[in-house]
């Protein structure tokens, strides 16, 4: 590890800052996206607000100054909608969705001209400002009454931070807190420097001030709060309603509660009266002894301090104790230490069981059982919901609709069906792929829909669920269908099966996915489907999943898509082949069968080999590979089931099961046919991963050889 | 590639009878050639891989690459690791060389650019001629040697190198 230098601190901060803050723009364009169906919710806009002002604040804090100003635009529209003065309709929906992204872009920094871009997006916003702006009250407003916006009180706020010694090493600087937190309001910051030691004790980069400022303020505490989000934990930091001090808060706040308890009044009757109340400041001058001008007072605090447990209680356990937000690479970290256990853990076994040493065989076998243990844990806590890529397709097929003119619903299912991150990230782009094609030449145009007697509102489900040691993943779309009948036809044309060949319509449909075949024009008018299937395919292969279609003229289409829970360890198959020892997947394998020299003679060159009374095709890994050596009398034959059908891989011997950490072979080795990646053996050496799906692709097409 | 304009240190190894040399920046260690798994259906310079410590590298054979002939296991032939930049990202690889000598330091003064022609070798995979006892080191420029490109106008057997690639090296 490198020593930590300043400028790699701020790094790592700023880094910290992207991520939460695409979290909250995840969560905006969530929010925006259930505004849009519910546009008069309070909630919901308030919760735009703050993930809005939360983005604008640690933006500034770490100098992304074009985000600080652009966030602080989209934020004084919305705040404008939570007064009321501007209504929620698709139109600010669609500009404040399309700020988002360009939040995105900026905080990747991949968009180049986003300047131009938000300048547009801010000038927009101001229209619809200024549009709003003119005496709001008095225009009818056509939404259900709102519920009274809480009185704006001005209230004073006791705020004291004390920092932990090793703030500044993480490149916070305090005094951006301090002036954000004078923005809000008026106020004052005294520095508490007593704590600064004599120069001879004094470390040059620790913090030894701590802060008491005294602000008045329209906003609530949670909003001061916010000031102080990422240095939270990293010091105490205390907020008390302060008020003038001459009214005791301590007796207030028991006057109220007692109210309360007693049953005189209810809490929301004690909300309504407050709301009646005139300014606070008011009351005070007014006199200050009289009771019910206390117990407003101790109503305002109590109001406060529920908001503020309710918030602790709503943030708390899931910011701070039932999750802990890890950096990715310390995970993959994580599973590369326990590959190397699984790899060390096997060589002991190897070893025990070349010993008689019954104590060792013991130790063995507990340290197999741990592993394995160890191995299950590790590979879990990779695992994330597969809901977070699920919001992204709302937003596809919101913008779809709109492009193509069809009225289309996304519904979502098993959100929460895990998978491992790599394989939920590398899944993203086929699945875009795949409803884009469900909108696009799926789903017909309203009319057409309500001429074939369907409702005019299009389907698109989603769906995801756990089968066993796989993930499954549904795409529905209610549209046209696939035509068997086009489909026969260009595989006719295009020479990929006999013009008397009987294929089933599942054999049918899995040439959609053959690359090339879908490019022609008139399939994809025709079937209504398939540009770029090739791809999908080819994505899911590389996740050592599998694409199944199916589908009914009229009825729609349904993409099924098996994936492996996770990519790290398999369960894999070794068999050994000339010289070379392979792995295969043993997810894939059915059985193995045995092949004498007469029986391969028997069938007189004809790759086909009787299994329970079925001829499957087979071929040898042996001339795949181009190993040497002489091949055996007898040779295994691994049955692999996928995509449907069965084949088999002749090998010399099968020597057992594996547990297989998965390596890549890095660039240099990455595409070569036929493999799928390299594992470490027991021994130490290498021994290869068969890409089952690739090998078969590329030994079906050539057929059995001539006899 | 930069022209060479500081003192810096260089692993010397054989290739055949010929002396060559690495920044010893890219060199990561230097192992003892032991068992390799080939790699079926690659081209015949990729020796396959090895096992590094429980992670999987890839193992170039130099002299097949360079157009030399192919490298026999004896009991001096090493596993120079390198670390190969490629496309701004750092690539591990072994390359085979017939013994390793040892590392030393040469001054600018002492390369001189790489000849034109009238070497087997590409122009545009060495950084400069190093002299020492009177005798030539061949430094090796290992990111153009084990390029992406590189490795696929192997494979494709297109010729080694566009001129205009040469003229970059010597920019």
């Amino acid at each position: 590890m490198s020593t930590p230098d300043p400028t790699s601190a701020m790094e790592q901060f700023a880094a910290t800052f992207r991520e939460e803050a695409a979290d909250l723009l995840t969560d905006v364009e969530t929010t925006l996206l259930a505004l849009e169906t519910s546009p008069d919710d309070p909630d919901l806009i308030a919760r735009a607000f703050r993930a809005l002002h939360t983005i604008k604040g640690s933006s500034a804090m770490f100098g992304f100054t074009d985000i600080t100003t652009f966030a602080h635009a989209l934020e004084t529209t919305f705040d404008e909608v939570r007064k009321g003065n501007i209504a929620v309709t698709p139109a600010l929906v669609s500009l404040a969705l399309q700020g988002k992204d360009l939040i995105r872009s900026m905080l990747d920094g991949s968009g180049a001209d986003t300047k131009e871009a938000c300048a547009e997006v801010i000038h927009a916003l101001r229209e619809m400002d200024v549009a709003a702006q003119p005496p709001a009250p008095a225009a009818p407003r056509v939404s259900a009454p709102r519920p009274p916006d809480p009185p704006a009180v001005a209230k004073t706020y006791r705020v004291a931070f004390q920092p932990q010694a090793d703030l500044l090493k993480d490149g916070t600087n305090p005094l951006g807190l301090w002036t954000e937190l004078l923005e809000l309001g008026s106020g004052e910051v005294v520095a508490t420097t007593d704590q600064i030691p004599p120069l001879h004790d004094l470390v040059p980069d620790a913090c030894y001030v701590a802060w008491d400022a005294v602000l008045t303020t329209q906003k609530d505490e949670a909003a001061l709060r916010d000031v102080f989000l990422f240095v939270e934990d990293r010091g105490a930091l205390t907020i008390t309603l302060a008020d003038d001090g001459e009214s005791d808060t301590e007796d207030d706040k028991k006057l109220g509660q007692i109210l309360i308890e007693r049953g005189s009044i209810r809490p929301e009757q004690l909300q309504a009266a407050l709301a009646a109340q005139p300014r606070l400041g008011t009351i005070l001058t007014v006199g200050g002894t009289v009771a019910p001008d206390q117990v407003a007072a101790a109503l305002a605090e109590q109001r406060v301090t529920r908001q503020a447990r309710a918030e602790r209680a709503a943030g708390a356990p899931v910011d701070a104790a039932a999750s802990v937000r890890v950096a990715a690479d310390k995970l993959d970290d994580l599973v590369d230490l326990v590959g190397e256990l699984v790899i060390a853990q096997s060589r002991l076994t190897q070893v025990a069981a070349s010993r008689d040493d019954l104590e060792l065989v013991a130790i063995a076998e507990d340290v197999e059982r741990l592993t394995a243990d160890l191995r299950d844990n590790t590979l879990n806590l990779r695992m994330v919901p597969i809901g977070s890529t699920f919001n992204r397709f709302k937003r596809l097929v919101r913008d779809l609709s709109t492009e193509l003119g069809k009225q289309i619903d996304l519904v979502t299912d098993g959100a929460e069906t895990e998978l491992d991150k790599t394989v939920i990230e590398r899944l993203g782009d086929p699945l875009v792929h795949i409803i884009r094609n469900s909108c696009d030449h799926g789903i017909e145009s309203p009319a057409d829909r309500e001429a074939s007697g369907k409702p005019p509102t299009g389907t698109v489900r989603l769906a995801a669920y756990q089968s066993g040691p796989n993930v499954i993943i549904e795409i529905h779309d209610d549209g046209a269908g696939l035509d068997v009948e086009a489909i026969r036809e260009k595989a006719i044309a295009r020479g990929l099966m006999a013009a008397d060949a009987s294929l089933s319509e599942g054999e049918l449909f899995q040439l959609v996915f053959l690359a090339g075949f879908s490019t022609a024009k008139s399939v994809s008018v025709v079937s209504g489907r398939g540009v770029g299937m090739d791809v999908v395919k080819r994505s899911i292969d590389a996740l050592r999943g599998t694409v199944e279609l199916k589908s009914k003229r009229g009825a729609g289409t349904t993409l099924r898509i098996k994936l492996p829970l996770t990519l790290a360890i398999i369960d894999g198959l070794l068999v050994s082949v000339g010289t070379g020892r392979y792995v295969l997947p043993m997810s894939l394998v059915e059985e193995c069968v045995e092949i004498s020299r007469a029986q391969v003679e028997e069938a007189r060159g004809a790759h086909l080999v009787p299994v329970r009374g079925e001829l499957v095709p087979y071929m040898r890994l042996r001339e795949w590979f181009h190993e040497e050596g002489e091949q055996p009398l007898v040779e295994q034959i691994a049955i692999a089931s996928t995509e449907g059908r069965r084949f088999g891989f002749a090998v010399d011997d099968v020597i057992g099961q594996h547990q297989t950490v998965i390596k890549t072979m890095g660039r240099m080795y990455g595409d070569t046919e036929g493999l799928a990646g390299a594992t470490i053996l027991g021994d130490g050496t290498v021994a290869l991963i068969v890409d089952v799906a690739g090998v078969i692709r590329n030994a079906i097409p050539a057929g059995p050889p001539p006899s | 590639m930069s022209a060479i304009v500081e003192a810096a240190q260089y692993l010397t190894f054989r290739l055949d009878e010929e002396l060559f040399a690495l920044d010893i920046d890219k060199v990561r260690e230097v192992l003892e050639f032991s068992s390799i798994t080939r790699v079926p259906r690659t081209p015949d310079f990729m020796r396959g891989v090895i096992n590094l410590r429980g992670n999987v590298v890839p193992v170039v054979d130099l002299k097949l690459k360079l157009g030399l002939s192919r490298t026999e296991k004896t009991i001096d032939t090493c596993v120079v690791i390198t670390e190969v930049c490629v496309d701004g990202e750092s690539v591990v690889l072994g390359a085979l060389a017939d013994s390793v000598q040892e590392v030393l330091e040469l001054e600018p003064g002492q390369i001189d650019p790489p000849p034109r022609m009238g070497n087997r070798i590409d122009a545009s995979c060495i950084r400069g001629m190093g002299k020492r006892d009177d005798r030539f080191l061949i430094i090796l420029d290992i990111d153009r040697v084990l390029s992406p490109e590189e490795l696929r106008s192997v494979t494709a057997d297109r010729p080694p190198a566009p001129p205009e690639r040469v003229a970059e090296a010597f920019a």
